[in-house]
């Protein structure tokens, strides 16, 4: 994986596609697309001059799910992403080389490529103790990091880790770490998250890029409308179950059996945003929901700090002890209602008092 | 606003022509006068129904009734559910903003709950004696022609700011079924911004509803007691629009 720069175009003869074939790649492209007649041989002058875009793939705090996740697309393969869309110049994981002659590519791309490779981040730099909690080369992860970021066109933040913090961020975050967009402010930055994100979608957002040139359309948090604009709720194949009010009460009951829907078991698809239940997993053999259990929100700020997995409501800690909305509410409810009721004795028996002494004041 | 009043300040002028009835008992005439405009009243039964819609219903959306038997498609329970819901609070929602513009046009006394009067001194005073009055310390009540200072503060609060919280994160959470593109979703996104879980938006729409089940206890407690022991008509004003004092 050198750092040379490479055409499309010759990636595609590298892989034995005469130029017979590429020309006509081009003209049903242009064609199904609905192009005029030009428009054949500016795609192929596109795909002949343009260079493919170079990647820095860097880890920081995190388990390797994203990476586990990304080599197992199918649409695209991984292999059609990584060794022809892209120029993945540096992934110290996959990487072949090692030591200095690794740390050098870093430095050659910020010379060389100036303002034009993505940052892809997998993971998320600890602050706590001047970041010392992630030594990558030598150095804490947070200044590769920022060196990285400086000269990056944008940057990709891989998983609920770069996205939110993930569970190393989980209270009471003992390092400090910190989500990607807490420590790089300037630079546009894609949130891709989920443990781990689908691969498919990940490659999806590779593939955008490469394709248009430019980054996806962001939601509001930062994340590619295409996969994160509907929550996994919306287009659950089980939804009809949840209008109908047919619940799984218990794991192993007759509703559970017949796939109903898991909200009272604390599914979290009606507040999680991802492409699970259209996408789904492993070539789209499957999702959580599918195989009968809940969604755990792993795409979702903070889906460790907010209680069981298998509650529907969630837990508030600010009260010391853990309890949900309803054992609050009732509790207040309660206590005002106990006050109001002893209020109204207090006035019935002052007020009898009161009309008593007045009775005897008159006589 | 907080006009105390001299009871009597308003009386009939002619009580001796009201006729005596059968047995001889005269009706006695006494001072009301006008507070509660058409619109708050119709604004405030239309909101009372609707929350009460919305707390049964919400309640239900959080911890739904047990499953029903048969096909799905022969069933649509949560569905209606959610439909009361969602019904109920647009329903709401225009009331509210109806209330809100009603303040505008209306007399002073629609303007009392939107709004506490913090830097007058004679305020406070005058809610520290309403406090003293309800801890028993006060042996006469002040009279008021609208909402006491310190009803009005619980007014404020309780209703005022809490309905409108209800309102901007029930239309948040409402947006995520209508879509990122929806009209819901561009003028109340927004709070995902503070809490970018929509789980914490759905907490804190719980915890609102479990604050207004407070406020309506109190709220109708208060409003039964002082009908009876503050010698003015609380709960019939409401409908009639007069309050009438009775001493």
């Amino acid at each position: 994986m050198g750092a040379a720069t490479e055409t499309f175009y010759s990636v595609i003869r590298r892989q034995g596609i005469t130029r017979r074939s590429f020309h006509k790649f081009c003209s049903l492209t242009a064609t199904s697309l609905g192009l005029g007649p030009l428009a054949a041989s500016r795609i192929a002058n596109a795909l002949e001059t343009k260079p493919r875009v170079p990647v820095i793939w860097m880890h920081g705090l995190e388990c390797t799910c994203c990476s586990e996740s990304f080599i197992r697309s199918a649409h695209p393969l991984v292999k059609d992403a990584v060794l022809s869309m892209i120029s993945l110049d540096y992934d110290d994981t996959i990487m072949a080389a090692a030591g200095h002659q690794a740390e050098a590519i870093l430095d050659e791309t910020r010379a060389k490529h100036k303002g034009q490779y993505i940052l892809a981040v997998e993971g998320n730099p600890p602050l706590n103790e001047g970041g010392m909690f992630c030594i990558d080369g030598g150095k804490p992860f947070v200044e590769k990091l920022k060196m990285m970021a400086e000269d990056a066109m944008a940057i990709i933040a891989w998983g609920a880790c770069a996205s939110w913090g993930c569970v190393q961020a989980a209270k009471p975050n003992p390092t400090q770490a910190t989500p990607i967009d807490k420590v790089i402010t300037n630079k546009p930055i894609i949130k891709v998250p989920g443990c781990p994100p689908i691969a498919e979608v990940m490659t999806g957002v590779v593939t955008f890029i490469t394709t248009f040139g430019k980054l996806p359309e962001l939601d509001r948090q930062g994340r590619p409308k295409m996969f994160y604009s509907q929550r996994i709720h919306d287009k659950c194949y089980r939804r009809p179950h949840f209008d109908a009010g047919q619940f799984v009460e218990e794991w192993d009951d007759e509703a559970a059996r017949k796939g109903y829907c898991l909200y009272k078991m604390g599914c979290k698809g009606p507040t999680t945003y991802n492409a699970c239940s259209t996408v789904r997993w492993n070539g789209g053999v499957s999702f959580p929901i599918q195989s009968g259990h809940g969604c755990i929100g792993c795409s979702e700020d903070g889906f460790w700090d907010k209680g069981s997995f298998y509650d529907r409501l969630t837990n508030i800690k600010q009260f010391g002890i853990e309890k949900n909305a309803d054992q609050i509410g009732m509790v207040a409810a309660g206590a005002v209602g106990a006050a109001v009721a002893a209020h109204a004795a207090v006035t019935a028996v002052k007020r009898l008092a009161t009309k008593r002494e007045d009775i005897d004041h008159n006589s | 606003m907080m006009d105390a009043v001299a009871p009597g300040a308003d009386a009939r002028p002619d009580l001796a022509a009201i006729a005596a009835d059968a047995s001889g008992e005269r009706a006695v005439g006494r001072p009301t006068v006008y507070v509660y405009e058409a619109p708050v009243r119709i604004c405030h039964w239309v909101n009372a129904f609707s929350i009460i819609v919305l707390m049964v219903t919400g309640y239900l959306i959080g911890t739904p009734l047990p499953t029903v038997a048969g096909e799905a498609s022969d069933n649509f329970v949560m569905g209606y559910i959610r439909f009361a819901h969602f019904a109920a609070g647009q329903v709401l929602a225009v009331f509210f903003l109806t209330r809100i513009l009603w303040a505008f046009v209306g007399n002073h006394h629609s303007r009392q709950i939107f709004y506490i009067p913090v830097h007058r001194k004679q305020f406070w005073k005058e809610v520290l004696h309403e406090i003293r009055w309800y801890a028993f310390l006060e042996r006469e009540p002040k009279m008021y022609v609208g909402h006491n200072p310190l009803a009005q503060t619980a007014m404020f609060t309780g209703f005022t700011l809490f309905v409108a919280f209800m309102i901007v994160t029930g239309f948040a959470l409402y947006s995520e079924g209508q879509g990122i593109d929806s009209w819901q979703h561009k003028l109340f996104g927004w709070v995902f911004a503070i809490w970018p879980n929509s789980q914490d938006v759905h907490t804190w729409h719980h915890l609102g509803m479990w604050a207004l089940v407070t406020f309506v206890m109190v709220h109708i407690y208060a409003a039964i007691r002082e009908d009876i022991m503050s010698r003015q008509s609380i709960i019939s004003s409401m409908v009639s629009g007069e309050r009438q004092f009775r001493d």
